[in-house]
Order: structure tokens, then sequence, then C-alpha cells
């Protein structure tokens, strides 16, 4: 039982730190391909400078998500070995065609873009960061295949004790996929589009190099209005999607323990008492759940005392309901986050638009906090759409519990959980610490180096890579 | 031949590529405390593997990726029965991978050392975990009925397997010296080629050593000497030729040499685990073997479908990036790492 809390929190929590870097290098790889686009075709100089200065935030997110990744790929094998046997057939398939696809693509194309700035022709060192980006949206297009899986198994047949593909289309036609790929990736170039506008905002209230932040801001603002809408647009179609194939999900992230009126109000604030299997001092919008689940003005929802009966003869006797309050809270903090988004965005556009960016600095300072945003609404989307399918690791097919490694002790995992905790807070703290450096920098002023000093040989040394 | 034969050839191919490719960047990381003596050296050093070390290590993601695919109670054996190593080596590939990019950010002396560090550790620890690794694999392991690998601290880590963890070091390192004469030019290449002949020797005797105790300690031999012997003997000849290469200062031919060493001592692993993938040394029928490890033939063949289609532009562009690169890095030109 021990070892798998433990499993848990490792699972939890290393991915939830991958997480953190995953969409702003989805992010930041497509639009510094947009800023590099730019200046091979306008021959504008200040475009490669800002290719170069936003690449050098990216190229340290993009080292932290990759080698974060290596672990998420083994420690299946390594705490989930029971859940590997069971789904390998299935599961692994879109891991390793990820792998071949997106990861071979990305790690050769940016070394060729990092080092072939001097030794490629233009379009063809242009074409690299594009590849690098195409990379960077097929590892998620892959990734979430899997996860896919977990959320709504499909095209599969259970032999031998384990779940054998046999059907790949309806593997890749999964809906589910298809709802939570374009959330994922409008999502992701949010959180890019946001981190930029964010330091731009910081800079130009710093009065430094305004021009060129001005710039910056304006590209990723309209890129964060765009993945803004395009991420309340495909949240909806998770959620139509999460009435008919996970409605437990869904009735966990309404609090909804019977099944609600028809038509449905929107749920904005319950307190939910799980003991007692209720939640009260509900604040509601008429009509809206019905909307969300049905893309109409009627029908009712299922709660979690009637889907947990039609569970329990389907499955047996259990628990199946996940933990309703962390589903709750997550989904809302989400969408509050998203709708936050669209808000500022909408409000820039219109400074923008009357050029009164400059003047407003209260709402630069709201740019700058803005850019934690996109990070809490992309961890509570995760967190709200992995706990809402608890108690299952594979819905339906099998529990989380079936899945740890019967042959993993205690200490062990509190050995790995302890080093990779603490190797990735210093992780966090470098990254941090090396982003404040490169912003304070700008993008003109070389870095501050000694290496002279140490080498009485050098002339060039350092020569830092973001002249 | 059986899609599930297919694919444990494939996944062969892949850890012999990883270990060919990443032998020379790990090399490369070792050189850097052993071999450079200057910061700017360092740098030289770093920047000869900088656009290639992060796909090379993608092979060893691809093998993992393959194994779970193709292999999943392979997969789930292994990885969670080498737990403690695996974490080490995880620990090592995560502190080397973000020390390429983050060393030259800050001048600090002590950031740069602790950084260094991390590339050498980083370029050390794995091929000796991975060493070790292989050679318990066919020393055979406790597995029980249910393909789950319960090993105390001995099962792992003994006088055979720790002896293949250094050769897999030394050859790993020779490799790199191989590479730093191929791309280096100067001080730092003549030194290359004077240190890689004076541990010559030494390395020759400790892949000896492992061998002779492959012979001793495990079934290999007996299983499958008549695929061993003509094995072991194309690498004794290639570590042979290598010195005729050193001697003529032919760099390519010398790496080439070192490369084909390694991959042919790699190989040897596959050969002799061959039909099984893990090997039970508590009762033979505990073996996992390529066929009740494997997937469903669905599975297989689909994957077949992806391999075939996918690999020849993977190794096309990976191969066009070595040959943009293919000039030697020196001090005059910038600098990345």
């Amino acid at each position: 039982m021990e070892e798998l809390i433990l499993a848990r929190i490792q699972f939890a929590s290393t991915t939830l730190f991958h997480f953190i870097f995953v969409p702003l290098s989805i992010g930041l790889a497509f639009i510094i391909a947009v800023m590099q686009t730019m200046y091979v075709l306008k021959e504008n100089e200040l475009y490669k400078k800002m290719t170069k200065f936003w690449g050098a935030f990216f190229l340290i997110n993009f080292a932290v998500g990759v080698v974060t990744g290596i672990l998420q790929e083994f420690q299946f094998g390594m705490n989930w070995s029971s859940y590997s046997r069971f789904v390998g057939d299935v599961f692994g398939a879109p891991l390793a065609v990820e792998a071949l696809l997106a990861f071979f693509m990305e790690s050769t194309f940016i070394g060729l873009w990092i080092f072939g700035w001097d030794k490629l022709p233009k379009r063809i060192h242009l074409a690299c960061i594009w590849l690098v980006s195409i990379g960077t949206i097929l590892s998620a297009f892959w990734i979430l295949a899997a996860n896919s899986f977990m959320q709504n198994p499909l095209g599969y047949t259970l032999q031998n004790g384990r779940a054998e593909m046999n059907d790949v289309f309806a593997v890749l036609t999964n809906q589910k996929l298809w709802v939570a790929f374009p959330h994922t990736i409008f999502a992701s170039l949010t959180t890019g589009a946001f981190f930029i506008v964010g330091v731009s905002a910081w800079k130009m209230l710093k009065k430094a190099d305004v021009e060129f932040f001005k710039r910056s801001f304006q590209i990723s603002l309209i890129i964060g209005m765009v993945s803004a809408l395009g991420i309340a647009f495909s949240g909806h179609s998770q959620a139509t999607y999460l009435v008919s194939a996970q409605p437990m999900k869904m009735a966990a992230a309404e609090g909804l323990w019977d099944d609600s009126p028809d038509p449905a109000p929107w749920t904005v604030f319950a307190l939910i008492d799980t003991d007692k299997q209720e939640s009260t001092m509900r604040v509601e919008v008429p009509y809206m759940l019905s909307y969300l689940a049905y893309e109409q003005f009627h029908g009712s929802v299922q709660g979690m005392k009637n889907i947990q009966a039609q569970y329990e003869q389907k499955y047996g006797p259990g628990n199946y309901i996940p933990p309703v309050k962390t589903t709750f809270w997550s989904f809302r903090i989400m969408v509050v986050m998203g709708g936050g988004l669209l808000l500022l965005a909408l409000i820039g556009l219109v400074l923008q638009w009357r050029g009164r960016l400059e003047e407003s600095p209260a709402y630069l300072k709201w740019m700058v906090a803005a850019i934690f945003i996109p990070y809490i609404g992309n961890s509570f989307g995760w967190i709200m759409s992995e706990i809402g399918r608890q108690p299952w690791v594979v819905n339906g097919l099998m529990r989380t519990a079936d899945g740890v490694s019967p042959n993993v002790s205690t200490g062990q995992l509190l050995f790995s959980l302890i080093s990779f905790s603490l190797i990735y807070t210093i992780l966090a703290i470098v990254m941090v610490y090396l982003f404040v450096k490169v912003i304070k920098r700008g993008p003109h002023e070389k870095l501050p180096e000694d290496v002279s000093a140490t080498d009485p040989f050098n002339t060039e040394g350092n020569n830092y890579a973001f002249k | 031949m059986h899609l599930s034969e297919l694919w444990f050839l494939l996944v062969s191919i892949l850890f012999v590529g990883f270990v060919f490719l990443e032998g020379f960047d790990f090399g490369v990381g070792m050189g850097t405390k052993f071999l450079a003596r200057t910061e700017q050296e360092k740098r030289i050093l770093l920047n000869t593997i900088g656009p290639v070390w992060d796909a090379n290590e993608v092979w060893l993601i691809i093998a993992g990726g393959a194994m779970f695919a193709a292999f999943p109670h392979w997969y789930a054996t292994l990885f969670s029965g080498f737990y403690f190593p695996f974490v080490i080596l995880l620990l090592a590939l995560i502190a080397r991978g973000v020390a390429f990019e983050f060393r030259s950010k800050v001048g600090a002396k002590q950031w740069r050392l602790a950084w260094d560090w991390s590339i050498f550790l980083g370029s050390l620890l794995p091929p000796f975990l991975l060493g070790v690794m292989f050679a318990s694999l066919i020393k055979g392991l406790p597995i029980d009925g249910e393909m789950n690998m319960y090993a105390g601290f001995t099962d792992i880590v003994n006088l055979y397997t720790v002896v293949g963890g250094i050769a897999f070091v030394l050859l790993s390192y020779l490799h790199g010296l191989m590479f730093i004469g191929l791309k280096t030019t100067g001080e730092i290449r003549e030194r290359a080629h004077r240190m890689a002949q004076r541990i010559y020797v030494i390395i020759g005797v400790v892949v000896v050593l492992f061998v002779s105790l492959t012979a001793l300690y495990t079934d290999a031999f007996r299983d499958k000497g008549t695929f061993l012997i003509p094995l072991y003997s194309a690498a004794i000849i290639a570590y042979a030729c290598l010195y005729y290469f050193m001697y003529k200062k032919k760099e390519g031919w010398s790496f080439v040499s070192t490369g084909l060493v390694l991959a042919l001592v790699t190989s040897s692993f596959f050969v002799a685990l061959f039909p099984n993938v893990m090997i039970s040394s508590i009762d033979v029928v505990n073996n996992l073997t390529v066929y009740n490890a494997a997937s469903g033939s669905y599975s297989l063949k689909l994957m077949t479908i992806v391999a075939v289609t996918l690999l020849p532009f993977v190794l096309a562009y990976q191969v066009w990036s070595y040959y943009v690169f293919r000039k030697r890095v020196t001090d005059k030109e910038h600098l990345e790492y």
C-alpha cells in the first residue's frame, strides 16, 4: 500500500514537473519559427535578434524538458511494471513512434539549428526550426494518443491476460485524442505567447529596448489571442466528450452527486462533503451545464451516485468515485485561468490597436504576472484529467492499484523520489536564475564571463551564442 | 522469420547503434577531465559533440521505447528489476543533458566546475551501468514465475559485471579519443593520439579479461560458442587493426575500428541471450524469451511497417547532420557550449 502511494507521488510529481516545460517548449518553438520566418522573408535584422533572444529561453527550457522526459519514458517500467505488461502492446507503440518520429527529429534538427547559423543556407536553417516545432507538436500528439487510450481504451482485445492491439485506426481516431490534442496545443501556444508577452511587458516597463520588445509583444499577443480562443473552443468540445465517454469524471468535476435537474445548471462554487456525499452552498448558472454537455439548453447530467451504482453492476463492488474536491476545483481553476487569459489578450489587442500599450503601465504589470497563468492552468488541467480518471489507470480495464510494480520496495521508491525531487528542485532554481539573467541582459549585451581570466590563451572564449 | 525475432534484432541494432554513437560522446565527456587542460580545450571538446549528442541519446530512448512496444514483459521486468541502477542512470543523464546547455551561460568558476562534474560523471556512469546491465543479463538474474525480478546487490554487482562495466567505460573513452582526434586540430589532437597509444594495451587486457570471465561465469560460450567465437575474433582483429591505424595516423579508420569493437562486443550480448531476453537464475522455465515476452502479432506488424517507413528518413537526416558538421572544431570559430 505504501509502495502504491509513493509510486503515485513519484509519477504525479515528475509528470507535473515535466509538464511545466513541455508547453513552453512547444509554444516557443512555434513562435521562434514564426519570427525567423519573418527574418528570412523581410531580411530585417530585428527579427533575427528576436529569434536569437527568445531562442535562448527556448534552449534552456528545452534542455530541462528533454532530460525530464527521459525519466517519463522509463518510469512506466520502473514503477508501474504490471501496468506496462498489461498495456505495453497498445500503449508502448505510440511511445515508440513518438521517439522514432518526433524525438529524432527534434534532437537532430535542434543541433542543426543551434550550431548551423553560419554553416547552413538561410532557408535550410529556417526549415530546421520549423522541423523542431513540428517535432514538438508530433511528440504531443503521440503522447496524447497513448494517454487517450488510458482515458478511453479502444482498438484492443483482451488476450493472454493483456490488452492487445487489434485496430490501430481505433487507437488513432479515439475521440478523446482529437479533443485533447488541439486543447493541449492551444494551451502550449498560449503558454509560449504569454511568456514572451510577459517578459516583453517587463522590459517595456523598464524602458529597455522598447522597439524590440514592443514588436515581440505584438507578434506574441496575436498568437496568444488566437490560441486562447482555441483553448476555449477545444475545451468546450472536451466537456461535451466527457459526458458521454467519462461521465464519472464529468460528474465529479461538477460536484454532482445526484442526477442534475433538466435543464442542468453549471455550478460555479460549492462546498463538497465527500463523506455525506452532498454539495451545499451551490452557486449556479442556469442552463449552462446542459449547454456544456449537449450543446443545447436542456438535458440532465448523470450524478456520481447513479454512475457508481452502474459501475458496481458492471465491475463489481468497489469505490469508483474519484477524489471529488480535487477534480471539482482543478476544473474551475483551469477554466478561470483560461478565461482570464482570453480577457487579458482582448484588452491587450484593444490597447495595441489604439496605440496605447506603452501608456498603460498597469496593464503591462498585469501581463508580467500573467506569465504564470498558463502554468497554473496547464497543471490543473492535467490534474483534473488524471485525478478524475481514478481509481482507474486504464478506464474500466485496470485499476491504478493493480498497475504498480510488485518487486519495487518502499526503500527503493523513497530513494528515487528523494533524489529526483532534489535534482528537479536544483534544475528549477537554475532555470529561473538563467531566465532572469537572460532577461536582464536583454537582446544586446554579452553575458559577463571571466573565461579570459582563467585562460591566458583565450581571445574569443567569451563569445556567447546570443550576441 | 518470426516477427518477434525481427524485433529482437531491431532492439539489438538500436542498442548497438546507441553504444557506437553515444559511446564516442560519452568518451568525449570523459575527455573533458582526463584530456583537456584549459577551459578553451574543454569547450572545443564539448563543441565537437555539441550538434549530435542529443540525437545519439535518442537511440537509447528509442531502444527503450521499442522494448516497451515490442516486448512489454522484457521492458517491465528489466526496468523494475534494475530499479536502483536505472535511477542512477537517469540522474546521470539528466545532469549531463542540462550541463551542456548550462555550463557556458554563466562565467563564474564554481558554476562551470559544477556542470563540468555533471558532464564527466554523466559520461562515465551510463556506459558503466549499461556494461553492468548487459553482463548481468547474460549471467542470469533471479526472476520468478511471474516474470518479476528480485535482485539483491550481488546479483547485479559482482566481479564479472563490474569488469563488464569497466570494459565499456574504457572502450567508450578510447572511442571518444578517436573522435577527438578526428574532429580537432593542433595540440589537443596530438594529445588525444598520445593518450590513446598509452592506454591501448590496458584496455585490450581488460576486454580480454572480460571475455574470459564471460566464458567462466556464464553459459554463453557453451550455448552460443559457434557464434560468439567468430564475433570476438572479429573484435580482436579490429582491435589489432586499430593499432596499425593509430600508428599510421589514419584517424577515420581508427574511429571506425574502436566503434567496431564496441559494436561487436555489444552484439555479443544479444547473440548470447537469444532466444532469451532475460535469463532466470532460479529456473530456466522462468526465462523471458522473444516469444513469451513479445507483444501480439498485430502490434508487431504495425510497428514493423512504421519502422521500415521511418528509419530511412531518420538515418538520412542524421547522416546529413554529421555531414554538415564534418569540419574540425578549432578555437578560431564560435564555440556554442
